[in-house]
Order: structure tokens, then C-alpha cells, then sequence
């Protein structure tokens, strides 16, 4: 019996050099030098200081910002140490009540805009760390964001369209726009605050 | 749904297709030992594992010796990743520090148990509880090795159907490193350097902080990412490396990630089918099966789909846009990325759960609820819808016995499979295997819906067992039925808002692993083994034939049946209530 069960120490404690060290590491080592920049977390700088990474979202509040959509990673969402969703169940009151209040507040803040709510920009993502939202809640952001830089609407649409990213490669996924990026352009082409 | 929706989802069913027979040809040409194109590179590594290893390759294993092995690498892998958990604080790649007391031994227990199944269920979140050192030589190593595994075992069950009067099925510590050194390492390679070039990260720095441009501190957690994704979705593990798993932007950056992600995932299952037809000496049996596979994930897929896009009615009513439009996606957008949308996030929610992957590109628990109903009955149907690697194959086959079993008593015939008789032993194994997966299931959820524990107490700190839910009522019962169903069917998605990381659950859900994996695959050898010795029959006009549509359609309702015979009170009480109520505007506290 002994011979079809000490195979199995020899050959994890093999498996686990060669695929827990050695293939990792060997990766690791190729990615740095062939990608080092996705590799490293596509880290964007700003004055010789990472400011965020592309991929990852972040808390904007001001209103001459685009905002993104409400996270539940962390305590005051966009936390990249704690990635969630809410979790919640579609007849849970909490969403609904969330909702609500996000819905107040939208409203509140976006005077102008008298459109529907773009399904997107009221409900969280499953990572809370979703960089992006639809080009039409940004189009919803468009009127205030204007307002508070002092800028036409016409001006905020074409940045917009700008930064709306098509489907890849023409079919998969969804049209979407990169909050960060779209709020790093704004700052650059009408100075920042 | 949408027109670019439903092509995006035909088009990965096309890229599965056209993968299906190259991939399924050299895999058997791997497996009977044979020479492939890979040899001159990787025969070396072959040699080497047989040297370190101490066996020679061309001795053959009766069934219980095959099954002995089996356990004997499943445990070692269990204690390795045990060990290593423990003592993560006073290892090496721990640039957080993360320490022994965030692993307490139930913890421990239930990934150990979660990683050696093939189920990479996470009671913990990746990105602040595991140092590098776990997530590379624990886990990562885990993913290939029950990855190979269960490629070998559903080797062994095919041989069992090919062989006729002999004893043996095979050796198992040859198809397991075959299984690694010729498919899952070469796979995972490409992939992982693939992913890494489109964002995936893969670095062993300390996580980085940043000063955002409102001027908050983020920090932004790193990893050797990439290189554990690749086997992720190719060994259909699904363990993530951070807490939100494929919804990560570091984990699935990019639709195009999103995309290649599934069709790693339903890449080895589908080719698996080839690969049994010409070790049977007969390709139409192979697609037969992947044909029952497609009716039974196309049906998945637009049910969940389907139900997605028509989104929440109560969110409706308060103003947020439910239909598509040219600028956003409408439908639940509820726990879903931007990215990916409803289309791609419904798919891959159909593609996980149908392969035993459990990899999550949304949250799952905020779907609506016949949209999570479809995941659930994936599971449920004991992951034979391509299924996971390997998994998927020797448990079909167990449904094929069924089958013909059933088909055999309506004509009062001697069932047959492949020219061999299913008498007593096969048929008595194959329910036993799927009355212990159900037993888990329901003795589990229906003990842990109503099982009262002390506050503060050691089992579960915060009160009675159902006092870990974020959601009440019907949906509330749902998290914890999908929780069993997650574990036994070795699947490892969840409605995470259960918080699972106390003592009672990380024990009954490692138990319910194991006797998932286990109570599961040592029947099915055991009938591999009776199989193996029995003489083929020739084929007569009396024959049922088990290539064709009516032998697809009997599978196919075999599965859907005992499935639904076994779980509809479940489902019932949980997702078929919800959707009702919340149709008529009812909310819970």
C-alpha cells in the first residue's frame, strides 16, 4: 500500500517548487520586463507622484468632477484593500433604501438634467472598484460639471465623446467611459481646483 | 436581451466549438501515452516527475489502488496548504505582514478542504488575509493539482467504458502529471502572459498607496496575480486572488479578458468529450454529451439572461431606467461592472456554475431571483454541464449509466452503455453518488436555517446561524441553500453576503466538500473498476443507440429531473418565492 501513497508527499512537495515557486516567479520576472506598466498596476503619475491606477476607480465628491458609481469596498467605498459588492438581494429594503437616497441626491446636485436615471450610475459594482461608468451617466453628470467649471455643455459633451470607450474589438462588452481619465483630461484642459 | 448581447454569447459558444476536437484529439493522444508535438520540449519535465516520485508510468492500477493514490495526493496537498496557511507570518513573499491569528484553524480547514476539492470556495478575502507565499505555493499549486486530478480520474472512468476483461484503469500518478506537464502548465503559460499583457498584475510588491485627486489616501492592493488567474479559469478552480474575484479590474481588466476568461473556463470540459470518444473508439458518443452539455448551458444562459436584462421592478418604479439604451445597459446593474454589462455578466454567471468553476465577474447575490435560480440548479444538477475538468465528464457518464438505466426498465431490457451491460454495482453506484451530494445539500442547509447558537459563543460569534445573512426572508434562505450547493457541487461561488468565516461554517462547508468530491468520484471508480472487467457486447438491432438526438433528449431529461425531483421544495422556499413577491413590490428588512 505504501507504494501508492508515498508517491503523493514526493510529487506535492515537487508540484509545490515548481508551480508554487518556480512558475510564479519565472512569470512574474517575464511580466516585468515585457509589461511592466500593466504589471505593476497601470499606475498613473502625475508630477513624479502616482495619483491612481487606470483600472481601479476612486472617490470624487467635488461637483466640477464627473463622480463614479457608489462602491461598498471599505467604509467610504473605492477602498482597493477591501474589494465587495453590497450583496444586496434585489427585495432587500437596505438597496432600496440606498437607492433612494442616491436618487435624492442626484437630483439635488444635477438640477439640469431632467432625463431618466442610467441603470448604472445609481446601483454599486461587484468589485466596488469599477473605474468606469456608461457614457450616459456621464452625459447625466455633463450639465453640473459644466456649470461648476464655467465651461459650455457643448465642451463637457465633446470630452465626453472623447473618452467613450467602444465595445472591444467592435463587439465585446459595453460602451463605457473612464471616470479617472475623464476627470484628468478636465483638469488638464480647464485647470484643476 | 440585445442583438450584440446574443452575438457575444454565440460567438463563445463558436470559440468552444472550434476547440473542441484539436484540443480533445491531443488530449487523448496525452493520455494513451503517446508522442505530441510537446514532447521535445516537456518530455524532460515528464521523466523528472516519475524520477522524484519514485514509479514507473506503464505499471497499472486496479481501481482501489488508483482511488488510494487519489487520496493519498489529496491529502498531502491538504496538509501543505494547512501548514502553510498557519504559518504564513513567519514565511517569506509576506510583504503586509499578514499574521497567524487571521488564519484561525477553521479557516485553515475549510481552504485546505476548498483547494484540494477543485470548489475554491473563500470564507476569507484574498487581499487582507493571505501573504504571496500562500496564494503562490498554496494555492496557486492546489489549482493544477486538482485541475489534474480530475482530468485523471475522468481518464480512468472512460478507460473503464474502452477496456474490456482486464483489471487495471490505468496509473494515476502517470495521468496526473501528464494531465499537468502536457496540458494545464503549457495552457496556463500562454494564458497567464496573455492576461498580464491586457492589465491582469503580476508583481510581489508591497501594496502601493496613492494620493488621489481629491487628495484622499488609496492604496491599491498588489500581487502576483496573473499567474494564479491563468489556472483559475483553466483548471475551473475559480478561487480569486482578491475578495471580488473576476469583478476585480485587476483580476478581468478588459472585455476582451472577460471573454478569454470564459472560454478557459468551458475550454478542457468541452474538449473532454472528444477526448472520451476516441478513447471509445466512437467520436459520435463524445459529441453526443456535448451536445447535451450545449442544450442544457443554452437554455441556462438565456434564462439568466433574460431575466437580468428586465431588471429590478422595484427600482424601476423609483426612476432607474431598466431597458437598454444606445448609452447604458440597463437591466440589474446591481452588483455588475460597467465593462461587462448585463450580457457578458449573465453568461459568465452561466458559465461558472455550469463548469465547477465559481470564478464571479458579479455578484451574485444581487441577482434577481430566477437570474440566481439558474446558477443554483446548475449546481445542483451535481456540475455535469460541461462540468468542471474532469468533473464534468465522469459525472455525466455517471448520468449516462442513470440513463440507460431508466431507458432499459421502460423496454424491459439489460441496459447498455458502450457495449457494456449496467447491471446492479454500476447502477447502485451511480445513487449512491447522487443521494450523497443531495444529502449534503439539504441536511446541511435545512440544519443550518434553524440551528440556534449562544452570542458571542465559539461556533458562530454572532448568534444563531442565520444571523450571518445580509439579506431576510426568501433571499435570505437562498444565500445559505446556494452556500451548500456551492460546496458540495465543488463550485465555490456564492451570495456572499453570508459571512462564512466563523467556525460553523468553515467546518459543515469543508465537510460538504469533501463529501462532494469524494463520496462522489469513489463510487464512480468503483463502478469504473466493474466496468473495466466486464466483456463488450456486440452491437445488435436491439442495441440502444447512444449517439443520437433521442439519446441526447433522454440525458438531457435525466439530468433536468432528478435534479428537479430532488430540489424543487428547495428552490421553492428561496428563489421561485422571492421572484413573486418582489413582482408584487415586497421588500424585507
Amino acid at each position: 500500500m505504501w507504494q501508492q501513497i508515498l508517491p503523493g508527499l514526493r510529487l506535492k512537495v515537487f508540484m509545490t517548487v515548481l508551480l508554487g515557486v518556480i512558475y510564479p516567479l519565472a512569470i512574474t520576472g517575464i511580466c516585468q520586463v515585457l509589461f511592466p506598466y500593466k504589471a505593476n498596476g497601470s499606475l498613473i503619475e502625475s508630477g513624479g507622484k502616482a495619483i491612481g491606477s487606470e483600472l481601479i476607480g476612486q472617490n470624487f465628491a467635488k461637483p466640477w468632477y464627473f463622480q463614479p458609481r457608489p462602491s461598498a469596498a471599505g467604509n467610504d467605498g473605492y477602498d482597493a484593500t477591501a474589494s465587495t459588492g453590497s450583496n444586496f438581494g434585489p427585495t432587500n429594503q437596505n438597496l432600496i433604501k440606498r437607492v433612494q437616497t442616491s436618487i435624492e441626491k442626484f437630483r439635488k446636485e444635477n438640477p439640469d438634467y431632467t432625463g431618466s436615471l442610467p441603470a448604472d450610475l445609481l446601483t454599486a459594482s461587484g468589485s466596488g472598484l469599477d473605474p468606469h461608468i456608461s457614457p450616459a451617466s456621464a452625459l447625466a453628470q455633463a450639465p453640473r460639471v459644466a456649470k461648476a467649471r464655467g465651461i459650455g455643455m457643448d465642451e463637457a459633451n465633446r470630452l465626453i465623446s472623447r473618452f467613450a470607450e467602444k465595445p472591444d474589438l467592435g463587439i465585446l462588452g459595453e460602451p463605457r467611459v473612464n471616470v479617472l481619465l475623464l476627470n484628468l483630461a478636465l483638469d488638464r484642459e480647464y485647470g484643476g481646483r | 436581451m440585445t442583438s450584440l448581447g446574443i452575438a457575444q454569447i454565440a460567438l463563445f459558444y463558436v470559440l468552444i466549438l472550434v476547440c473542441v476536437k484539436p484540443l480533445g484529439a491531443y488530449m487523448a493522444t496525452v493520455f494513451e501515452g503517446k508522442r505530441t508535438f510537446l514532447h521535445p520540449a516537456l518530455r524532460w519535465l515528464e521523466v523528472l516527475t516519475y524520477k522524484v516520485m519514485g514509479v514507473k508510468p506503464d505499471v497499472e492500477q486496479r481501481w482501489t489502488q488508483y482511488t488510494a493514490s487519489l487520496i493519498s495526493f489529496s491529502i498531502f496537498g491538504f496538509l501543505i496548504v494547512y501548514l502553510l496557511e498557519r504559518a504564513q507570518a513567519y514565511l517569506p513573499f509576506n510583504p503586509q505582514n499578514f499574521g497567524t491569528p487571521n488564519v484561525t484553524p477553521d479557516l485553515a480547514f475549510n481552504t485546505a478542504a476548498s483547494f484540494i476539492t477543485n470548489t475554491n470556495w473563500q470564507s476569507y478575502s484574498g487581499e487582507s488575509t493571505f501573504s504571496y507565499l500562500v496564494q503562490m505555493a498554496g494555492l496557486t499549486v492546489q489549482n493544477f493539482a486538482s485541475a489534474a486530478a480530475g482530468i485523471a480520474i475522468a481518464i480512468a472512468v472512460v478507460r473503464g467504458f474502452a477496456r474490456q476483461e482486464q483489471r487495471t484503469i490505468g496509473n494515476f500518478w502517470a495521468d496526473v502529471t501528464r494531465a499537468t506537464v502536457y496540458v494545464l502548465l503549457p495552457l496556463s503559460i500562454i494564458s497567464a502572459l496573455f492576461l498580464c499583457s491586457q492589465g491582469v498584475i503580476q508583481n510581489l510588491k508591497p501594496y502601493t498607496t496613492v494620493t488621489t485627486v481629491e487628495g484622499a489616501k488609496q492604496t491599491i492592493a498588489q500581487g502576483p496575480v496573473a499567474s494564479q488567474e491563468a489556472i483559475k479559469e483553466l483548471g475551473t478552480n475559480g478561487g480569486g486572488f482578491f475578495n471580488a474575484n473576476s469583478s476585480h479590474p485587476f483580476e478581468n481588466p478588459t472585455p476582451l479578458t472577460n471573454m478569454f476568461q470564459m472560454f478557459l473556463i468551458f475550454l478542457i470540459p468541452g474538449a473532454l468529450t472528444y477526448t472520451f470518444g476516441r478513447m471509445v473508439g466512437d467520436t459520435r458518443q463524445g459529441w453526443a454529451i456535448f451536445a447535451a452539455f450545449s442544450v442544457m448551458f443554452l437554455i441556462g444562459v438565456f434564462v439568466c439572461y433574460g431575466f437580468e436584462q428586465a431588471g429590478n421592478p422595484i427600482l424601476g418604479k423609483l426612476g432607474i431606467q431598466t431597458a437598454s439604451t444606445a448609452g447604458q445597459a440597463g437591466g440589474n446593474m446591481e452588483g455588475k461592472e460597467v465593462r461587462f454589462g448585463i450580457a457578458n455578466s449573465a453568461l459568465f454567471t452561466t458559465v461558472t456554475t455550469d463548469a465547477s468553476c465559481g470564478a464571479v465577474n458579479n455578484a451574485h447575490d444581487s441577482l434577481t431571483p430566477i437570474a440566481g435560480l439558474v446558477p443554483m440548479f446548475n449546481i445542483m444538477t451535481g456540475e455535469v454541464i460541461f462540468g468542471g475538468v474532469g468533473a464534468g465528464l465522469y459525472g455525466i457518464l455517471l448520468y449516462c449509466i442513470v440513463a440507460v438505466f431508466i431507458a432499459g426498465l421502460m423496454v424491459g431490457r439489460t441496459p447498455e452503455y458502450l457495449g457494456k451491460k449496467i447491471e446492479q454495482k454500476e447502477v447502485k453506484m451511480a445513487m449512491l453518488a447522487i443521494i450523497a451530494t443531495a444529502v449534503s445539500i439539504l441536511v446541511f442547509s435545512g440544519i443550518t436555517s434553524v440551528i440556534p447558537f449562544a452570542k458571542n459563543g465559539y461556533w458562530n460569534a454572532p448568534g444563531a446561524a442565520i444571523a450571518n445573512l445580509t439579506n431576510n426572508g426568501p433571499h435570505g434562505f437562498s444565500e445559505i441553500l446556494y452556500a451548500y450547493v456551492s460546496a458540495t457541487g465543488n463550485n465555490g461561488s456564492a451570495f456572499a453576503g453570508l459571512s462564512a468565516n466563523t467556525p460553523w461554517y468553515n467546518l459543515t462547508l469543508g465537510i460538504a466538500m469533501l463529501m462532494g468530491r469524494f463520496l462522489f468520484l469513489i463510487p464512480l471508480l468503483a463502478a469504473a473498476g466493474s466496468l473495466a472487467a466486464k466483456k463488450k457486447i456486440p452491437v445488435t438491432s436491439g442495441t440502444f443507440p447512444t449517439h443520437g438526438p433521442l439519446f441526447v433528449g433522454l440525458l438531457v431529461g435525466t439530468v433536468l429531473i432528478v435534479g428537479a425531483l430532488t430540489f424543487f421544495p428547495a428552490l421553492s422556499l428561496g428563489p421561485i418565492v422571492e421572484h413573486y413577491l418582489m413582482q408584487s413590490g415586497r421588500i424585507w428588512s
